[in-house]
């Protein structure tokens, strides 16, 4: 993925565009017959697709088992939360931290492969995961899952704020969704964000050049399950629950195709919009028809046949287009000066 | 003491011996050349010598220490670095950023998350160094697989520097090039002698022959001649063969 040269603003347009659009959702999104909990679903999934792609586009290894941590995230939260000790902050914490050991763990397994051995194996771990939350019945409650997690309240010390009602749990996610959001745009411009860029171009030169390069992988993966864990966590408050559909390997193949359709290949934001196209696909094609995901799916496979960077390509083509068609009609206009 | 000695090192793949009992020894601050027939083992040899691949007999020493078997990486970081036939670049870099990343002063950070790498002027300036010291000024800001095939030879020669090695192994660093390619390409070599140690394996003899201070010839994955250039001229085998036709 190309990166503007030079230095990165450290508010970028699109950030900012992505917050505003967030935040204003509580002033409009009733009137235009959606509700608020369809905002707070985006985001998370937003959350989860912008880890995701870290790993796929940035670092060029594909999970196909992402979900697991998506819902590794949700259980520990709910498990922390009724087993051990019911507090907003160490089961949010907790949660990431016992999603990225996790992840780390499996990244043991797997960071010494690429390509398609990497997304076999993701893909079996995934199972794995999958099948443990089904039958794992004293601990996970088996197919039920985990019921009556609560929306614990934002203790401060000096106040506390309630994320009972989904306008709150609303605002609370998105502070949280947007210091995450901001430290992948830097991760993205730093120097390891380089490194894993450069590993996935060729590992073979990254190696050659002093970098160790599987534990760059083992890292970047570990990171990237971390940031899953922390949506899983959101969403079980989101819900309410954690059950095992959350880390079906469905879920591990809709992270996938927010990130492809949304143009995640070619671009940092493209998760974004990845993300909200898919959840309102889901609402919007799916209050007329049961079959909505048949119609997302051709859609997505129109998508890879004509446009495979996804919507963020397209733009840039756009842009590219107008840029172009703007240089040539300034040289235009200079030459018929020069003329005159 | 010679900087960089391998001794004895053999290398079998299955049946196939491609190295057998291989010495060599290049001395700080020379140019040592390395030649020998299509499948003579000189590539093997280079992957031997950087950790690609682990001898199954023999030893490697650096600077007087044992690295036999360390990996690529650990090699690179004491300051051995290497080019390679088959160009290895990162090709969505531009080519500042495919130095850059090469770097010690980037590779040094490279766990950190937070700062700006665009922000970093003296990673900047000294990438930008690098590409001036292969000719590739004026040509920062392009991708790397946008370049042209003699660009692209000088950028693969730019990321080995950029490591800032001891010791630079060029491996058939004119590999595809046409004469003037290779002329350019011979007085960037040239202009790199005596700043580094630097070891090529080289098809052109009459690039070797102008530029290398030692010579040593690889057949049969055996050294079966060395010398400077003009005791290779005296050589028999070298005589012999079309390979010291043109020197």
């Amino acid at each position: 993925m190309q990166l503007s040269p030079g230095r990165a603003p450290l508010f970028p347009l699109p950030m900012v565009l992505t917050l505003v659009f967030l935040l204003s959702t509580p002033l409009w999104v009733t009137r235009v017959g959606l509700y608020q909990y369809l905002a707070l679903e985006i985001m998370i999934w937003m959350l989860f697709a912008l880890g995701y792609n870290l790993l796929l586009a940035f670092t060029g290894l594909p999970s196909f088992g992402h979900g697991a941590f998506f819902g590794a995230g949700a259980y520990a939260f709910g498990l922390l939360q009724l087993r051990v000790w019911p507090n907003l902050w160490f089961d949010l914490f907790g949660a990431v931290l016992v999603t990225a050991a996790l992840g780390a763990l499996v990244a043991l397994f797997i960071s010494h492969r690429r390509g398609i051995y990497y997304a076999l194996l993701t893909i079996a771990f995934g199972q794995v995961f999958w099948f443990v939350a089904n039958k794992w019945h004293t601990v996970t409650g088996g197919e039920d899952g985990l019921l009556n997690i609560k929306r614990l309240p934002a203790d401060f010390g000096f106040f506390s704020f309630s994320l009972v009602s989904n306008d709150g749990l609303f605002y609370f996610c998105t502070i949280v969704f947007a210091l995450v959001l901001i430290g992948l745009w830097r991760l993205i411009h730093s120097p390891l964000g380089r490194i894993f860029s450069a590993i996935k171009q060729n590992e073979t030169r990254a190696a050659f050049v002093g970098y160790n390069v599987w534990l760059y992988k083992w890292l970047v993966f570990t990171i990237s399950t971390a940031i899953a864990g922390l949506a899983g966590a959101m969403f079980a408050m989101a819900q309410q629950s954690a059950y095992p559909n959350v880390m079906s390997l469905h879920n591990s193949g809709f992270v996938v195709m927010m990130v492809l359709i949304g143009g995640g290949m070619v671009s940092f934001w493209g998760p974004l919009i990845g993300a909200t196209f898919f959840i309102l696909a889901r609402d919007l094609l799916g209050a007329y028809t049961e079959t909505w995901l048949l119609w997302y799916g051709l859609i997505f496979m129109a998508m890879v046949l004509f446009k495979p960077e996804g919507v963020a390509g397209a733009w840039q083509d756009w842009r590219a287009k107008v840029q172009r068609s703007k240089l040539t009609s300034a040289s235009a206009a200079a030459s018929a000066r020069g003329a005159a | 003491m010679k900087l960089f000695e391998a001794t004895g090192l053999s290398k079998r793949f299955g049946a196939q011996v491609v190295l057998q009992d291989i010495t060599l020894a290049f001395a700080e601050g020379q140019l040592s050349g390395i030649m020998g027939p299509n499948g003579a083992g000189k590539t093997t040899c280079f992957n031997v010598l950087t950790g690609r691949y682990k001898p199954d007999r023999g030893s490697v020493r650096f600077a007087g220490e044992d690295i036999t078997g360390l990996s690529p990486r650990e090699i690179a970081c004491k300051g051995v670095s290497r080019s390679f036939q088959i160009m290895n670049l990162f090709d969505d870099y531009t080519a500042l950023d495919n130095v850059m990343v090469a770097t010690p002063h980037v590779r040094k950070q490279g766990f950190n998350a937070w700062r700006d790498l665009g922000a970093d002027s003296k990673a900047r300036q000294l990438a930008a160094s690098v590409l001036e010291r292969v000719g590739l000024q004026g040509k920062e800001n392009v991708q790397a697989n946008s370049l042209s095939y003699g660009e692209r030879r000088a950028l693969e020669i730019g990321v080995a520097l950029a490591a800032e090695p001891r010791i630079l192994f060029l491996d058939e660093p004119t590999a595809g090039l046409g004469a003037e390619g290779t002329a350019r390409l011979a007085a960037l070599v040239k202009a790199l002698k005596r700043q580094l140690t630097i070891v090529i394996i080289e098809h052109d003899m009459n690039f070797l022959f102008s530029l290398a201070d030692q010579i040593s010839v690889i057949h049969w994955g055996q050294v079966i001649a060395q010398g400077t250039p003009n005791e290779l001229r005296q050589n028999e085998w070298v005589r012999r063969s079309n390979l010291g036709a043109l020197a």
